[in-house]
């Protein structure tokens, strides 16, 4: 007996929808590199596709590190200070 | 006619009548005074100052330039929003310490000599203690207090240097500085207290979280920024801060990746975001310094817009960490939007303010060939998106639903995020408003396709990074915890100096006690009490010895004591009558 109106995540085909588009903007984003004019300061600019890596893999060491480094070393019960 | 009034005197005066004014007035005043400040402030010409003479030095309480009108520009704009944004929570403290703080963050940037700024930047202090204080939590009250002890510290090394540096320079005026002696090492920390440097930092992510609804709103606004005018201001170009803006970029969204209280993850991205503005200060071209005034600019607007949003999820669901929230979405649609618009400037995309403001600074990185710092400022880019940008809207409005189903934010607070959302699109949308008014004349171009392109590969991969992660459930769950940080060394280094100090010196101090009160007196005291006795029986004990027999010896033995006991002597009796016959004599 569920009276709540359902919203938009709620429906799991939604939030597929969402997942798509971001690949596919992906996609199209490493398809339009090659048409675009590079004006580089550093050597590394003209690897293709090097923002998208950088992109992804800073992320993912960010977490990582932030998770199997940093999270071990410095968490503490809420009432550590009290 | 007056030609024109400081806005810091019509903030700081008009603070004061507000208790006094009731219901619709209180509102209209509270609104009228961004107002009529900014009346009179565009119509004042760029290099009008005041100069006061006093106690043979020339004060200059009032200066205008280029550098000091855009941050006096934002100072107005975000405090018209920040009232506009309070004035349903009704908190009379709230107003007139927001406003005072306003008016002193105001007072600072148009200061032209050493005296006024460090009078201003110490009532920035003070104000701002009320807006955390005001929440009136246990964790709040500690919270401020350490607030207050830090940077009554930080003020102290900054009046230590400006004292030193007015004897060595012989004049007060307040204008390019640059590190070359003791006294200009120590305004330059005292300012980096302020600005939250590394290991200086833990006062912000400590305190602003523990803040008022409003609070910290005005909070994000005022006093980083204002550190970031007056290191711009007087140590432009100075390497050392390229290097620490860097790490200030980067070590803080580490913390904010794994931290569960929403606007803990915004206080330590605040801090990345001042990094940028202090890499490009410390650049100290045209370019850099543009980029700095122009993303303490847009930053302002944004950071304020998601304090005001995750302000609104306190003030409606009484909750703000990450676990307890999720699924907003469908009960506060427009904050929800609002808050995505602020994370979409803040992580710098496309026709946001962000975009705009974050790339001049950059470019002055890749201009100067710091590849290290350039990367590192890249890097950072990818992580404010990832923990601010997706973190902040997804665990608060999207993601779990917690169940919370409550009201929209209140329209007095749906207004404020709006104009604020509505600055952050226009100025990303329409770089030239924001461009006209930095400091130097601005050639900059932000919309080439290659540079559109790659922010978005960036941006877009690193959603797709998070994405991956969250499915695949290495993400880091969010855990009701703290995490420490630097504030460590004085929270818990405090309680061990404070019980060092008990048991060394109140050791000392009860060791000395004892000695001298339990021992020493008692000793002396008995042996002045018996030293008559003592001396009379060794005096009379040969001839005690010959003349009586033992007990007689004893009695008289006793009786000699008990006389010196009570103090009963012949000897005694005499000279008490001799005193008084003197006495007489004397009065006679």
């Amino acid at each position: 007996m569920n009276s709540e109106k359902k919203h938009v995540f709620d429906n799991p085909k939604n939030v597929k929808r969402v997942l798509y588009g971001l690949f596919t903007s992906l996609v199209l984003l490493l398809g339009l590199e090659p048409f675009v004019h590079k004006h580089p300061y550093f050597a590394w600019e003209n690897w293709f596709g090097f923002y998208a890596i950088y992109g992804f893999v800073a992320c993912v060491l960010l977490v990582l590190a932030a998770k199997y480094l940093l999270r071990p070393f410095v968490k503490r019960e809420e009432d550590y200070y009290d | 006619m007056i030609e024109f009034i400081p806005p810091a005197f019509i903030y700081i005066l008009g603070a004061l009548v507000v208790p006094l004014l009731r219901g619709r007035v209180k509102s209209v005043w509270m609104l009228l005074l961004p107002l009529v400040s900014f009346f009179f402030l565009i119509n004042t010409q760029v290099g009008t100052s005041w100069e006061i003479s006093f106690l043979g030095f020339d004060l200059v309480p009032f200066k205008i330039d280029r550098l000091s009108l855009v941050f006096a520009y934002i100072f107005h704009l975000i405090s018209l929003i920040g009232i506009i944004y309070t004035l349903g929570i009704r908190s009379d403290l709230e107003y007139v310490a927001g406003l005072i703080y306003a008016g002193s963050a105001l007072g600072v940037v148009f200061a032209g000599d050493l005296f006024t700024f460090f009078v201003f930047w110490e009532m920035l202090t003070v104000s701002a203690l009320w807006l955390i204080w005001a929440k009136r939590t246990k964790e709040s009250q500690g919270a401020g207090f350490r607030y207050l002890m830090v940077h009554v510290f930080g003020g102290l090394i900054l009046l230590a240097g400006i004292i030193m540096y007015i004897s060595e320079q012989k004049s007060i005026s307040l204008g390019f500085i640059g590190l070359h002696s003791p006294a200009t090492y120590l305004i330059f920390i005292g300012m980096g207290v302020n600005a939250a440097w590394p290991l200086l930092h833990s006062w912000l992510t400590d305190a602003y979280p523990e803040s008022t609804v409003g609070g910290a709103v005005f909070l994000s606004a005022f006093t980083t920024k204002t550190a970031v005018y007056a290191l711009a201001r007087t140590f432009p170009g100075t390497e050392p801060l390229i290097w620490i803006g860097a790490v200030m970029t980067a070590f803080p969204i580490f913390y904010a990746v794994i931290e569960n209280d929403l606007r803990r993850v915004l206080s330590y991205s605040l801090i990345n975001q001042v990094g940028f503005m202090m890499v490009g200060i410390g650049i100290g071209t045209e370019l850099s310094i543009n980029g700095a005034a122009a993303h303490a600019f847009a930053h302002i607007l944004y950071k304020s817009l998601l304090f005001m949003s995750m302000g609104a999820v306190i003030y409606r669901t009484g909750k703000i960490n990450a676990t307890d929230l999720g699924g907003l979405y469908k009960s506060m649609p427009w904050t929800a939007l609002f808050c995505s618009i602020g994370a979409a400037s803040i992580s710098a995309f496309p026709l946001t303010s962000g975009f705009v403001s974050k790339s001049m600074v950059l470019d002055a990185a890749a201009h100067g060939h710091m590849s290290i710092v350039w990367l590192t400022l890249l890097f950072a880019s990818a992580g404010v998106f990832h923990h601010s940008g997706i973190k902040i809207p997804f665990f608060a409005f999207f993601g779990h639903d917690a169940g919370h189903r409550v009201k929209e934010a209140p329209p007095s607070m749906l207004i404020a995020m709006g104009i604020a959302a509505f600055f952050c699109i226009f100025l990303g949308s329409y770089p030239a408003f924001l461009y006209s008014i930095l400091p130097y004349p601005v050639d900059f171009v932000p919309y080439t396709s290659s540079h559109v392109l790659f922010q978005l590969q960036l941006l877009m991969f690193s959603a797709l990074a998070f994405t991956l992660l969250l499915l695949s459930g290495i993400y880091p769950a969010e855990i009701r915890a703290i995490n420490l940080d630097v504030d460590l060394v004085y929270r818990k280094g405090g309680r061990l100096f404070y019980n060092l100090m008990d048991r060394g010196l109140n050791a000392v101090n009860r060791g000395v006690e004892q000695l001298l009160v339990r021992v020493f007196l008692v000793n002396l005291t008995t042996f002045v009490r018996t030293l008559p006795a003592t001396m009379l029986a060794k005096i009379c004990w040969p001839f005690w010895k010959s003349a009586f027999d033992a007990p007689g010896q004893k009695t008289i033995m006793e009786n000699l004591r008990r006389r010196a006991q009570s103090g009963f002597y012949p000897i005694s009796i005499m000279g008490f009558l001799a005193i008084i016959y003197f006495g007489l004599l004397f009065l006679l």
